[in-house]
């Protein structure tokens, strides 16, 4: 390269780098958006009552899930009036994340809603919490001792995998085949929450008379969920069917599916996000189902912490108090049944 | 040759793959499923190369995978159609480059830290971009245009042939190409001899940035989607395909073909993986295995042909 090529080169790239900018400018406006899933409420607990401050701490909303959580959140503290909500920063730092806690501990909220990035980290702080008085609701990832948390409220990894079975189970007996090839696109293999659903996926297909066929884990993410998914259609040159364990890297999934060309078996999704269910109501692909791990667990959450301030019980239950944990059921929805669930569906 | 212990291996592991899988491991759209996947990883490893060659190091590639991939798909970008979107993957990958380069070359910060900043900076508003959701492609043409054939070979393939070929031309044949090497060998030695070290190295890192531009314009063709999580370790893979690949970590010497055949090596490895239904954690092993086994068997054949060098 002469000299003047070098300097064309030179310039070249500044005017590239400006326009840079300029183009920026253009490009920063959100997605369509899922309503907020929150409980609309009735009978006598949802008049206002003795005001309550609910102190909130979550893991960084890194995941379209993740994210749904805290923004459920807040969504149904603001339907109460007699809420005032208090949330941290969200953090995948456990040490900043018990930083947290102690603040709200200090600040002398009434109600603690946690949601662990890692729950053996967070149960001493959560005891420090319950210790000076202010009841804990430990969400989803759950703390080593029940001494750490007034009330758990979170989701069944298990049946999740059992639920996604069953459902493909069933529908290869009504097609009649015999020897059906049942693929897995999993999540983080290292997680206790992807071990159990494999597990009742497992559990549930043997029930059945299946197996797992083909099986690989990704990582959570629409790129890992694309390339784990590419290799395994070509591994298999025939599919009955697929569960994926989570519908943010669902996304990638069905890019490879379609990339492929391939339709021949039917599709199950796990978590219920907006973008799935979408699918499902339309019924024209591979996406038949998706097993839910609603974030609406979220909006309960708030909507327990509320009534645990205020010393009321859950109506119609005969107990007087909270129950100390509640466990949300992973529903499987349908193309007959999505109407109804479309409210929880969230943003991937 | 050294690179013939490495294309050894690349045929060793397709020759298990057959002996596996001889239904489905050579198969036409096996291999191009292979390329396709190599083809992200393997463009961004044309940019770290450069960046190795030239004496430094770049771990800010994914980050700028992942920003330059949500700034494309994000809603407004996208309204403006494919030629946009390109356009803004390919300016914000080399913007992002040549902020390094400006940061390391004239702003005298060590490579290892420039870029770790980058890494951390762009990601944060990568996610702050996309409302840490995954943007999902709506406008067909650009699916269309990049996940589609031309003339029977998919397009990623192509761009990666022509990254690649622009790539090694740059490198092989250039006074641009002969300089990386000499800055990278003697960065005095090369100001000495009339190099504009300052301004070469903040090029290189803007061919590496731009790089990861194009990379994201596959990534989110292959994904149909742009995302925060994108580009995720692209870094160390990137890193460890050059360095099997014969690339010298301390600058001054290395090649293009080295790292091309060190990122197939890996995509081989995984989908050896995934045919064979084996689980993933013991491919985590044997990718660290391959890199320790390529390394020792680049040293002990460079080790036969010349003085050993002490460094």
């Amino acid at each position: 390269m002469s000299s003047l090529d070098r300097r064309r080169f030179l310039w070249g790239t500044t005017a590239v780098g400006t326009a840079a900018l300029l183009a920026g400018c253009t490009s920063n406006e959100p997605a369509s958006s899922a309503p907020d899933a929150v409980a609309a409420g009735s009978g006598q607990n949802s008049q206002p009552g003795k005001a309550v401050t609910i102190g909130f701490s979550a893991p960084a909303a890194d995941h379209g899930w993740m994210a749904a959580m805290t923004k459920n959140a807040r969504a149904q503290a603001e339907r109460f009036t007699d809420v005032t909500f208090k949330a941290t920063e969200g953090t995948n730092d456990v040490n900043q994340q018990i930083a947290q806690v102690e603040t709200l501990i200090n600040d002398k909220v009434d109600v603690l809603v946690v949601l662990p990035f890692d729950g053996k980290a967070l149960t001493e702080v959560g005891r420090q919490a319950m210790d000076a008085g202010i009841p804990v609701i430990n969400v989803d990832r759950v703390f080593d001792t029940p001494l750490a948390y007034r009330t758990w409220i979170g989701g069944d990894n298990y049946r999740m995998g059992v639920n996604a079975g069953e459902f493909i189970a069933a529908q290869m007996k009504a097609k009649g085949v015999a020897n059906p090839v049942i693929a897995e696109v999993a999540g983080i293999d290292s997680l206790p929450l992807t071990q159990e659903r494999s597990q009742g996926f497992k559990d549930a297909l043997a029930r059945g008379g299946f197996q797992v066929g083909p099986r690989v884990s990704a990582q959570f993410t629409s790129e890992s969920g694309e390339q784990q998914t590419a290799n395994l259609l070509q591994s298999a040159s025939r599919l009955d069917a697929l569960w994926n364990h989570d519908d943010d890297q669902g996304i990638g999934v069905l890019a490879a599916i379609e990339g492929a060309g391939r339709g021949e078996f039917v599709m199950v999704g796990g978590a219920g996000s907006r973008n799935m269910m979408d699918r499902i109501k339309a019924d024209s692909g591979v996406v038949k189902a998706t097993v839910l791990y609603s974030p609406s667990m979220a909006s309960s959450a708030i909507a327990l912490a509320r009534l645990l301030g205020q010393a009321k019980g859950i109506g119609d239950l005969a107990e007087h108090d909270i129950p100390a944990s509640i466990t949300t059921y992973s529903a499987v929805v349908t193309k007959e049944n999505v109407d109804q669930y479309l409210d929880v569906g969230f943003d991937s | 040759m050294r690179l013939a212990g490495l294309v050894g291996v690349l045929v060793v592991l397709c020759l298990v793959g057959w002996a596996t899988r001889p239904d489905s491991f050579l198969t036409e759209a096996n291999i191009s499923t292979m390329l396709r996947l190599a083809a992200a990883i393997g463009v961004v490893s044309v940019g770290m190369t450069f960046v190795i060659i030239s004496g430094g190091i770049d771990l800010s590639v994914g980050s700028i995978v992942a920003l330059s991939s949500v700034w494309m798909t994000t809603v407004a970008t996208q309204s403006y159609g494919p030629a946009v979107m390109v356009l803004c993957a390919l300016l914000v990958g080399l913007g992002c480059g040549l902020v390094n380069g400006v940061l390391i070359s004239y702003g005298r910060i060590v490579p290892f830290i420039a870029t770790l900043a980058l890494y951390a900076s762009a990601k944060g508003l990568a996610e702050r971009l996309s409302g840490r959701r995954t943007q999902v492609v709506t406008e067909t043409g650009f699916t269309t245009a990049f996940r589609g054939d031309l003339l029977g070979v998919p397009v990623l393939i192509w761009l990666l042939a022509a990254v690649f070929a622009v790539g090694w031309v740059v490198l092989n044949r250039t006074t641009f190409g002969r300089r990386t090497f000499a800055v990278g060998g003697n960065a005095e030695a090369a100001r000495l001899a009339g190099i504009n070290v300052k301004r070469h190295t903040a090029l290189v890192y803007g061919i590496a940035g731009l790089c990861c531009g194009i990379a994201a314009l596959m990534v989110v063709a292959r994904t149909t989607s742009g995302a925060s999580t994108n580009g995720m370790f692209y870094e160390l893979d990137a890193i460890a395909a050059v360095v099997i690949g014969g690339t010298l970590l301390t600058g001054g010497r290395g090649s293009l073909i080295g790292t091309l055949v060190g990122v197939l090596i890996f995509t081989v490895v995984g989908n050896i993986f995934t045919q064979n239904n084996l689980d993933t954690d013991i491919q985590n092993i044997a990718k660290g295995v391959i890199i320790v086994a390529a390394v020792l068997l680049q040293r002990t054949t460079a080790a036969r042909r010349r003085v050993p060098r002490t460094t």
